[in-house]
Order: C-alpha cells, then structure tokens, then sequence
C-alpha cells in the first residue's frame, strides 16, 4: 500500500510547515490529488488514521480535492477530460491521441489549518 | 527551498478555534514528493553520464529474465550493473548476478514500490564509477511505482502476452510516462490467444509517444531491436554530458 509512503511524506511536510508558522496545532490538510496519481481514496483515509497518532496532525480532517485528468492534443490544442476509468487520451474533437497530460499526476499538499 | 513572494501568506481566517484559540490558514502548495525528487536529483547527479533505466511490470512478465539476457547481449562493449527491488528474496539478483553483472537487492519489505532514498542507499554497493549503464528492476506492481522518481532517465514498462490486451488501459499512469514500453513473451503470443493489434492499438492510445519493442527473452527474438535502441540512448547521453558546459546540470529533471 504506497498510500502509507504518501501520507508519512504528507504528515513530515505539513508538520514542518506548521512548526515554520510557530503552530502548536494542526487542524485540517488539504490535499490536491489528480485521477491518474494512482491514490485510492479509501486507502489514502485509512492510512491517514494509521499514521497520526503522536504528530501534530492528531486530531486533524483531511480534505482531499480530486483533479480531473486533462490533456492537451497536439493537434487541435484543445484541451480535454480524459476518460479518468481508462485514461485513454483520445481528443474527443479530432480523435488524435495526446501525450500531453498537464494535469492528473499531482500529490499535492495546498494548505493547512493550524493553531 | 525558498518560496517565491506571496506564496506563502499566512491569513487569519476565522476565530475560535475548538479550544477558542485561532485557526489560521497555511499556504504550503508543494508536492508530496517534494523529499523524493530532491534525492532523486542528488542520484541523477551522482550517475553522471551512465545511462539508467527503471523498469516496470506486473509480477510475471518476465523481467528478470529479459534483464539477464539483456545484460549479456550489452556485456561485450558496455558494463552494466542492475538494482533489484523486491519484496523478500533475492532469487532476482542471485539471476542476475548469475548473468554476469554487478547487482544489488533492496529489499523493501511491505513497501510495493523503490523509492529514491532506497536507491541511494543501494548505489553505494554496486561500483557505478566503473559502469555504463544502470539498471533498476522495481518492485513487480503497476500502480505503486509510478509516483516515484528514482533519478533515471527512462521508464520502461513491460507487459507479457500472458497478461491480456487491455493492461494499458487498466493501468493508465505506468504505461503514460513510459518512454519505452516492451510486449514480452511474444514467442507464446499464439499459444495464449494475445491479440497482438488490439495490445499495439491501446499502448498507442495511452502512451503514443512512447517506443514499443516485442520482444522474447527465451527465444531472443525483437532482442537486437530493444538493445540497439539502449546502446544509441546510452551514446547520446554521454555525448550530450561531454558536450555540456562544465558545471551545467544536465538532466536534472527528468521531462514529463
Ligand atoms: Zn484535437
């Protein structure tokens, strides 16, 4: 389960973030996941509860927005969803497949609540 | 790491926070795998001109196999040294090793996938001064390794005929950021009724831009095809560092 790799690089980065802000506390981590970073949100809760016991994020929610997978074509510079169930990325204007993924991949931690 | 100016603002956003105190709001905005690609650079540094390669599969697809004969087929003109990542034994490096190459195990225990910190750690056992190119077998998974850069400079991602026509649609990611993508066991491709059209036409819909190579490491056949495409990127890599300015920092991402 890489989850648990991915929560214990969230938990060291948010603590740190939050002891630069001299916070004693931290309430909330909101995370940016996009559809092809492979996270299994349950998964990824589940780790979470596992992981926080004795960091600052003890008692903290998690908030996960997820990103759609977009892609750009190459041939028509459209940009579009990819079919996140296969992520077939076949522009659904002139059917060209792209390689152009500019967004999907991310693990992202975007802010904290602290106190 | 420095922020740029204004990213990291620090709002005081509401009052009475469970225990009445503040709760205030923290801009991070960095990647969760901030740690890993800085000791994946640190790697990418300490290859130099060696060419490296991470390779992906499911467990089954042949790659050790393929990593053995691949290594034999390079040893007369290059030194090839292989990382193995596994979950308990070392039967894969024990092959290798039986290959002839320098090899070293990283044992990863529960973890399903190579991090570039157990990369680090592994690379101070195998000589890479005296090689030309370095390997790194993953962990065998489809999902777990594809967040993790390890410093290398491709990704291959294998499939064997066994394994159905429809993997790189199963498993988008790892076949996306493939440079190279190798279809194994083609000389039982008959025998297992593997459509080889319709497994072309998915890797070319999910990854179009990547090199596809059908290939047998039992037979050997498509084995020229994959070496001699190594052999030409292990040569441009060492004449784009030789040609690159002193002290420039070639490589130090690896382009997505
Ligand atoms: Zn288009």
């Amino acid at each position: 389960m890489h989850e648990m790799s991915i929560v214990l690089s969230m938990l060291d980065l948010a603590e740190h973030s939050a002891r630069e802000e001299g916070a004693s506390r931290i309430d909330a981590i909101h995370l940016e996941i996009g559809a092809l970073a492979g996270v299994v949100p349950e998964a990824l809760e589940f780790a979470f509860q596992g992981a926080r016991d004795g960091t600052m994020a003890e008692a903290a929610r998690l908030e996960v927005d997820y990103l759609p997978a977009m892609a750009r074509c190459a041939g028509c510079e459209a940009d579009f969803e990819l079919d996140n169930r296969y992520g077939v990325a076949l522009c659904p204007t002139c059917g060209t497949p792209s390689a152009n993924l500019w967004q999907g991949r991310e693990l992202h931690l975007a802010h904290l609540e602290v106190t | 790491m420095s922020q740029a100016p204004g990213t990291r603002d620090v709002a005081l956003h509401a009052h009475g926070g469970v225990d009445g105190s503040d709760v205030r709001t923290v801009q991070v905005q960095k990647s969760l795998m901030t740690h890993n690609d800085g000791v994946a650079a640190e790697n990418r540094a300490r290859f130099g001109d060696r060419l490296v390669l991470n390779i992906v599969s499911s467990p089954g697809s042949g790659k050790t196999a393929l990593m053995e004969r691949t290594v034999a087929d390079l040893a007369d003109t290059l030194r090839v040294g292989v990382v193995v990542g596994d979950l308990e034994t070392d039967n894969d490096a024990v092959r290798i090793h039986g290959a002839g190459a320098p090899s070293v195990q990283i044992v990863t225990g529960a973890v399903c996938h190579l991090e570039a910190e157990m990369v680090a750690r592994a690379v101070d056992g195998l000589d890479v001064e005296h090689l030309d190119v370095v390997v790194i077998e993953n962990v065998g998974n489809l999902v777990c390794p594809a967040a993790w850069d390890l410093g290398e400079d491709l990704r291959v991602t294998m499939l064997s005929t066994t394994e159905g026509e429809d993997k790189p649609l199963k498993y988008p990611r790892i076949f996306k950021d493939a440079d190279a993508v190798i279809v194994n066991k083609i000389d039982i491709a008959d025998a297992v009724g593997f459509e080889r059209d319709a497994a072309l036409d998915a890797i070319a819909k999910v990854a179009p831009t990547a090199t596809v190579f059908e290939t047998s490491a039992r037979t050997g056949e498509g084995m020229d095809a994959w070496t001699a495409w190594l052999r030409e990127r292990q040569a441009e890599k060492r004449t784009a560092i030789a040609g690159a300015p002193a002290g420039a920092g070639v490589a130090a991402e690896r382009p997505r």
